[in-house]
């Protein structure tokens, strides 16, 4: 008991610490609502004409749910990513010899960078009104909380799994450009995924982020492509898998 | 009885010994100086004992535990102040001492008396509030030096706790360390340069030197043995008087060459 309620403060605390340094970044959070906004009206208004006359329906309406998963993939797996910072600038190493266990401090930072991730898609949510996006249900649509979050804890445990094994800011492009990118783009956040070629399919379904494209969607335009069942079972087994990858390397960690 | 114990303990990096077979103990309540040129390996031996760094080889035990298979049960034994910086920029002087003590489970009442206290010892309870970001390099090393004593663990590593400290800031932190050491029993593990913080200060010392230990005992044997009025001339004539440059890091020869300039 006596160690539950000492680890609950700690991961309580890792989590407030993450939020604070969020909320006194303006340039971060403009940045990371440029991108999506931008995104949105592009290709939103530049592809709708032609998604239309392919018989897709509204673009909008299939577009919105992408954008807001590639929001809070980015923020949280740069959320994730900043162990990398931490371990510059020393402060890691001040949480790494706290008297608990390390998963715990990893789990305070993980859902720290959870909760920002999801607002920001939450934001991205808002944003998306603006340009004329509406939620088929507008009382279902809540419930898609459930998948934004699920893909925001798991992308900030596997950016926080990958910044634990990597030294300095080096090879950060390299995961943007081959691992960020690829997820968004392969994700069916911006296309749909019928009368595709066999082995874009094939990366499609093995991408986690597909199923939570594909959850959003469900609930906010009722369209999908695989099930909610699906779906929350992959989201919830990479979410866990994720968590324990990240746990490990990052107890690894030697500075 | 002995907190720390270390046998034949070996660090390398890339094959290069840091840490060379080095063995010694410290006693429970000891205060003991840890002394040595730029890249002797005090800074990575203490690394290994506060479960940060895996030893290569040999053996440690930290309060009866071993940091490599233990090393929850170690780091629930000791505080540290880190001689690199270890703050959280973003964060309030308040909120970077509030975040540690949670993380220490120091107990509320007891967490903001010390930080009171603290502040007050460093001299930052008027910037109490601001981002650490906008502190002098002095500033920070204080508020380091403060939230390193606010919890009392069993035994405290300080990593050059005076570096880049003035007069009056380093007299308060002895007279402090002083303090706990002798009301609380805590024992006191700590590295410097300043030979006459070693020498005033110590119950014990060692003295390690391309990664082996050269010399043991309290400062007035060591000068017994070398025939040196002042400890410095004992620590000169144990690790002669080259500039240790060969195999330190930029970050090292940069801080020689800064401690050079400041003579
Ligand atoms: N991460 C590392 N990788 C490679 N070599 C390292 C690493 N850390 C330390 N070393 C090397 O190990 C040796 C001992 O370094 P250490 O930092 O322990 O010295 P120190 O006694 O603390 O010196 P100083 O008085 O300058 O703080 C040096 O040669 C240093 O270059
Ligand atoms: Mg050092």
């Amino acid at each position: 008991m006596e160690k539950i309620k000492k680890y609950s403060k700690v991961i309580y605390i890792l989590w407030l610490r993450q939020l604070k340094r969020y909320s006194r970044s303006r340039a971060r959070m403009v940045g990371s609502l440029a991108q999506p906004t931008l995104f949105l009206v592009a290709m939103g208004f530049g592809f709708g004409p032609i998604f239309q006359k392919a018989g897709g329906g509204n673009y909008i309406q299939f577009l919105a749910p992408g954008i807001i998963a590639m929001s809070i993939i980015f923020t949280a797996m740069f959320g994730g990513m900043e162990v990398i910072y931490d371990r510059q600038f020393g402060f890691l190493k001040e949480t790494l010899v706290a008297p608990v266990p390390r998963w715990t401090i990893m789990l305070g930072r993980t859902l720290g960078g959870a909760t920002v991730s999801t607002a920001q898609g939450l934001v991205v949510f808002f944003i998306a009104l603006l340009v004329g996006f509406r939620p088929e249900n507008i009382f279902t649509a809540p419930l898609a909380l459930i998948y934004m979050a699920l893909i925001a804890t798991s992308f900030t445990a596997l950016g926080t799994a990958i910044a634990s094994t990597m030294e300095d800011m080096q090879a950060f492009p390299l995961v943007m450009n081959f691992l960020i990118m690829p997820l968004f783009f392969l994700s069916g956040a911006l296309f749909p995924l019928t009368g595709l070629p066999k082995a874009i399919q094939l990366i499609i379904r093995i991408n986690p982020l597909s199923y939570g494209v594909d959850g959003i969607r469900g609930i906010l335009s009722h369209q999908m492509h695989f099930t909610f069942h699906t779906d929350l079972f992959i989201l919830l087994a990479f979410t866990l898998a994720t968590l324990a990858a990240g746990s490990y390397l990052f107890s690894k960690i030697e500075v | 009885m002995n907190i720390i114990t270390v046998k034949n303990l070996v660090k390398k990096f890339d094959d290069r010994p840091a840490v060379d077979d080095i063995s010694f103990d410290v006693k429970k309540g000891e205060i003991f100086a840890f002394l040595g040129p730029n890249g002797a390996g005090k800074t990575t031996t203490i690394k290994m004992f506060t479960t940060l760094l895996k030893p290569t080889s040999g053996q440690i035990l930290i309060n009866g535990f071993d940091p490599t298979t233990n090393s929850d049960d170690v780091r629930q034994s000791f505080g540290i102040i880190f001689q690199d910086p270890s703050l959280d920029d973003e964060l309030t002087a308040f909120e970077n001492l509030e975040f540690h003590g949670v993380l220490y489970n120091v107990p509320k009442k007891i967490r903001r008396a010390r930080i009171e206290e603290l502040l007050k010892i460093v001299e930052l309870e008027k910037r109490r509030d601001d981002l650490v970001k906008e502190f002098s390099g002095g500033m920070k090393r204080r508020l380091e030096i403060a939230r390193g004593l606010l919890h009392h663990p069993q035994i405290i590593f300080l990593d050059e706790p005076t570096l880049g400290l003035d007069p009056q800031t380093r007299n308060h932190l002895w007279s402090y360390i002083k303090d706990m050491n002798q009301k609380e029993g805590i024992t006191v593990f700590f590295s410097t340069h300043y030979m006459e913080e070693a020498d005033r200060m110590s119950d014990r010392i060692a003295i390690i030197d391309n990664g082996k230990i050269v010399a043991e005992g309290t400062a007035e044997k060591l000068k017994a043995d070398t025939a040196s009025a002042t400890l410095e001339d004992a620590f000169l004539k144990l690790t002669g008087k080259a500039i240790r440059e060969e195999g330190a890091n930029a970050v090292d020869k940069l801080r020689t060459m800064g401690r050079i300039w400041r003579r």
